[in-house]
């Protein structure tokens, strides 16, 4: 056989034109099948089928001002001057309409925190600061009563910054219960593990409502007399121990991907439990579980929803009772599609950062 | 002398920007043993992938048996037939027993009977030694064993080329020798064609009729072993082997 | 030869197993200390408020309707009764939506990983829009959509024959009569006739290798044999199709609205997820697996169902499990638009009788022993499929 060699070497080629027509390329795409091109020819059907009605009633002949309800219903669409009307109550509850700049603010303090966990590498100690000041800053701006505030007591909260603040107050302060049962579940104690064991299965087991309901009603009886906690609170306890379960889950998670040796390497320099813990355990376990975290806290976000069942002013129940004005019956779907287009931007937003930090947390 | 049963005629392919495959020119007689080494990059792994058409090639002509390799689904389904693939990873398919990892192919793509399956099966079984663990998981048997029953699974098709890319690679090396010893009686024992992608010189000194070595997506130099072993022309070549001999 | 002896137990605090008993009894001393207070504070509260305990209320006479139900109930029937109907709902609802769901997130999954550009966007916007948007609104979405956008029952929408959509619900053809048991039959000895037919197929395959198609044959059956029985049962059967008469429909099968709103919005739902974790699954699988496959000559389908799909299903198991129990535990959000449900009940006798500390009780018992129950089941299939390693 021959030698070969290739010693000359041709000039470098620019690869050919692959990027063919549009046309080429959907064609390539949308009917690459037979099977494929019946699914094409049936969505496209559907979509024609339905946009145009759709359109019609959201758009086309929709209201966007209208002086009254009977006019709204006359034209036939969906009757966005309803919201225009009533949008105040359904962001902001029952608030003083003069003071509405403080929820305002406040939600726009919470979302920008919220952001800021989510989305920087913060120490430990700088996401408690944060929190510490967004707590102490929403408190002022909601209840008032100093710094030439008008105080607003928290039966008037309502809307948009009632639900932000029932969800993050809810998972801050289920943060530190849920590492203490995460650890505790793991712990080598029977007694101690039992009691967290049965907690996380317990509140895992049932519904939100069904903790909702609890507190609600047993908490008043659990206190002695004379002593009493309003409604607000019970719902945000309810919720604080629902949340702290499903982290306790999380946590658990986390603290099972730190390989064995890192616990080992620990205790060989003679570090106790909870220095162990604190220092080198819990720092590269939470690093972990920010994602997990997060998709938590959009469902908590989402779950703040039901404290309606119970009464409380949220975004849902604000909806509620806007549509609950004799002038203005009958526009139930217009109301719900405007919550929940809120909510829908808010969770949507949360996730696509959240997946691109574990992208770059993947890199 | 015997026919080719592949042949590539400059064949291109690009990842992007990046041209992976430089006019590659290659023909394969019915029956030879080429050995494909180079530095990592290289596209060695790309071209033999190529050939199944696990990788797609932009220009060019790829001939297996007489059948071009083109975007038919009908042709390719019928190379891939012909051409038996051993994967660096051994990708067997761990739900399924050995045994019935060797006869998924001639049951559902050859329609043979269970029963002549299971009896192909087991032949080339005892061809790779280790006919006991027929009725194992993949998942309990050690790497060298697996790769050997994944040469099995290939042959049991009764392909006319065996492509190998990288098989020993990702094995631990007291097995190196147990799944060499396997291909080296394969093309000692049988007139089958082999494509062989690896680092492991002293196979390709015993077995290989040619060595090609490919630097930076081009062929750079091809020769008998002795030769480019002894006496390699390139100082590309040179430096490879350099890097290799230890 | 030394002795083999245990040391005794050193009461003091550098003795990991005294300081772990220690904590232990600290910690369940705290506990108890805790429960006892609280406990104390209730039954006073409870005695000063004239609120019974105990559970005697479920004999006493519950004095309020429900608006639907699977078993006989009037208002003169015990509390005990209606809670009864009101499990029934909660496990028809759940048992229903879950199979639904299951069907509608296994395609929206697979739609996820299609080539064709379409389907794929239309199953993620659908995907997206579920998963951001809270249950309790997609529900009151529903509810108000049928509540306000259908038409009333005289101008109702008739997509298919039999079919009837309006604001009180939806209808559907119920048949009844001496042939629906020949009918019944029918089917039953079809599909009996098929699974039969197919086992006899695929061991003709692994001896002869000749590969036949089950379906047109399956389909020939399945029209056949009912059509048999129904021949043989007398040909008479009625077949209650909705009709209009006066300001409503007679005859047929009504879903309500508040029913059909809560199906509707928790198959939806739950569909969102399970696509997700579906698509998930298939993509664990690594892509060697396919490569391998598609080596040996398999076709793109077979490679799915033979190699993918098996693989795929235990990535898919766990957390579908996990959807399962947020389903049973999402339909209780029933109570919001009004649907009957065990929560929806239990909260009325609470308010009735102000038991509420046994009510309470009652809805976390049911809800526990309903999410152990299919916890078990879903791991025992999980321990099934797992795969064999060393």
């Amino acid at each position: 056989m021959s030698t070969t060699t290739h010693t000359d070497r041709p000039a470098l080629q620019a690869p050919p034109r692959v990027q063919a027509r549009l046309i080429t390329r959907l064609r390539q795409s949308l009917f690459q099948s037979p099977a494929s091109a019946v699914l094409t020819i049936l969505t496209i059907w559907l979509v024609l089928m339905l946009a145009p009605p759709l359109a019609q009633w959201l758009l086309v002949k929709a209201s966007f001002q209208a002086p009254d309800a009977q006019a709204c219903r006359e034209a036939g669409g969906a009757c966005w001057a309803f919201i225009r009307e009533k949008y105040r109550l359904i962001l902001f509850g029952a608030y003083p309409h003069a003071e509405q700049w403080r929820p305002l603010l406040a939600t726009a303090l919470l979302v920008a925190s919220i952001v800021w966990t989510a989305t920087r590498r913060l120490a430990g100690l700088q996401i408690v600061g944060l929190w510490v000041f967004t707590i102490l800053a929403v408190a002022t701006l909601m209840w008032g009563g100093f710094l030439g505030l008008v105080f607003v007591e928290n039966t008037r909260w309502g809307g948009l910054p009632l639900t932000l603040i029932l969800s993050t107050f809810g998972i801050a302060c289920a943060f530190p219960i849920g590492i203490l049962l995460a650890l505790g579940r793991r712990s080598r104690m029977p007694a101690i593990k039992a009691m967290c064991v049965a907690y996380i299965e317990l509140i895992r087991g049932v519904p939100l409502i069904s903790l909702l309901f609890l507190s609600s009603v047993m908490l008043p009886l659990f206190l002695p007399e004379g002593l009493s906690i309003d409604k607000l609170l019970r719902a945000q306890l309810a919720i604080i121990f629902f949340a702290a379960a499903y982290v306790a889950e999380i946590v658990r998670g986390g603290l099972q991907a730190i390989p064995k040796g890192q616990y080992e390497g620990a205790e060989s320099i003679g570090l106790s439990y909870w220095q162990q813990t604190r220092k080198i355990v819990l720092p590269q376990a939470l690093k972990v579980v920010i994602p997990p975290l997060v998709s938590t806290f959009i469902a908590l976000f989402k779950d703040t929803s039901l404290v309606v069942i119970i009464g409380i002013f949220d975004l849902t129940q604000a909806a509620k009772a806007a549509l609950s004005d004799p002038a203005w019956t009958g526009f139930g779907v217009e109301a719900y599609l405007f919550i929940g287009l809120i909510y829908f931007v808010f969770c949507y937003s949360i996730s696509r950062y959240s997946r691109s930090l574990e992208r770059n947390l993947k890199r | 002398m015997s026919e080719v049963i592949v042949s590539l005629q400059k064949v291109n392919k690009w990842y992007g920007d990046f041209h992976v495959l430089q006019n590659i020119d290659l023909n394969v007689r019915r029956g030879e043993r080429i050995v494909i080494c180079g530095p990592s990059g290289s596209g060695k792994s790309t071209m033999i992938r190529c050939i199944n058409r696990l990788e797609e090639h932009q220009s060019g002509l790829i001939t297996v048996d007489g059948v071009e390799l083109i975007h038919d689904l009908k042709r390719i389904e019928a190379i891939r037939k012909e051409v038996g693939m051993v994967f660096q990873h051994f990708n067997l398919f761990p739900h399924l027993t050995v045994l019935e990892n060797l006869t998924l192919g001639p049951t559902w793509v050859l329609k043979k009977p269970l029963a002549e399956a299971q009896a192909i099966a087991m032949k080339y079984l005892e061809r790779v030694r280790i006919p006991d663990q027929a009725h194992k998981y993949p998942g309990q048997l050690s790497g060298g064993q697996q790769q050997r029953v994944a040469i099995a699974r290939s042959l049991c098709m009764s392909p006319k080329v065996m492509l190998f890319d990288e098989p020993t690679s990702a094995l631990d090396p007291e097995m190196v020798k147990e799944v060499l010893d396997v291909m080296v009686s394969l093309a000692e024992e049988t007139k089958m064609t082999m494509l062989c992608v690896t680092h492991e010189m002293g196979f390709a000194r015993k077995v290989a009729d040619r060595v090609i070595f490919m630097d930076r997506g081009e062929i750079v130099e091809e020769n008998v072993p002795e030769l480019f072993f002894g006496i390699p022309q390139t100082d590309r070549a040179r430096q490879f082997l350099n890097q290799i001999v230890h | 030869m030394s002795s083999h002896h245990r040391a005794p137990l050193k009461f003091s605090w550098n003795n990991p197993a005294f300081r772990a008993l220690a904590y232990q009894f600290v910690v369940v001393g705290l506990a108890a200390l805790v429960a006892y207070y609280l406990v104390s504070n209730t039954l006073h509260n409870l005695a000063t408020r004239n609120i019974a305990t105990g559970f005697a209320f479920l004999e006493r006479e519950a004095g309020f309707a429900i608006g639907e139900s699977l078993i006989e109930y009037s208002p003169s029937d015990t509390y005990a009764r209606a809670i009864l109907v009101g499990l029934a709902n909660t496990l028809r609802v759940s048992a229903v939506a879950l199979v639904l769901a299951t069907m509608l997130g296994v395609i929206v999954g697979i739609a996820r990983l299609s080539s064709n550009w379409l389907i794929v966007r239309l199953a993620s916007a659908y995907v997206e829009l579920i998963r951001n948007v809270p249950l309790l609104l997609q529900l009151l979405i529903w509810y108000a959509v049928i509540g306000e956008l259908l038409p009333g029952p005289k101008a109702a929408f008739h997509p298919l024959p039999g079919i009837y959509l309006s604001n009180r619900g939806m209808l559907m053809p119920a048949v009844d009569g001496p042939a629906v048991a020949g009918i019944l039959w029918g089917l039953v000895i079809s599909v009996l006739t098929i699974v039969a037919v197919g086992r006899w197929q695929r061991s003709s395959r692994r001896r002869t290798g000749a590969q036949s198609r089950l379906w047109p044959f399956a389909l020939m059956l399945l029209l056949l044999m009912p059509t048999v029985g129904w021949l043989l049962g007398g040909r008479e059967f009625h077949l209650s199709i909705p009709h209009q008469s006066g300001f409503n429909f007679e005859g047929g099968w009504a879903l309500s609205p508040e029913l059909f709103a809560l199906l509707v919005g928790l198959v939806t739902y739950t569909a969102g997820f399970i696509a997700e974790i579906v698509r998930a699954g298939v993509q664990s699988v690594s892509h060697g697996q396919w490569e391998a496959a598609q080596t040996l000559g398999l076709p793109r389908s077979r490679v799915l169902r033979l190699v993918i799909l098996p693989q795929a299903l235990r990535v898919i198991v766990p957390p579908t499990t996990s959807q399962y129990l947020n389903l049973v535990k999402n339909s209780s959000l029933a109570v919001a638009i009004g649907y009957p449900d065990l929560v929806s009940v239990v909260n009325t006798v609470l308010n009735q009788t102000g038991q509420a500390i046994e009510g309470v009780l009652i809805i976390m018992a049911a809800f526990m022993t309903v999410s152990l129950t299919v916890s078990l089941l879903m791991n025992w299939y999980n321990k099934r499929i797992a795969l064999v390693e060393r």
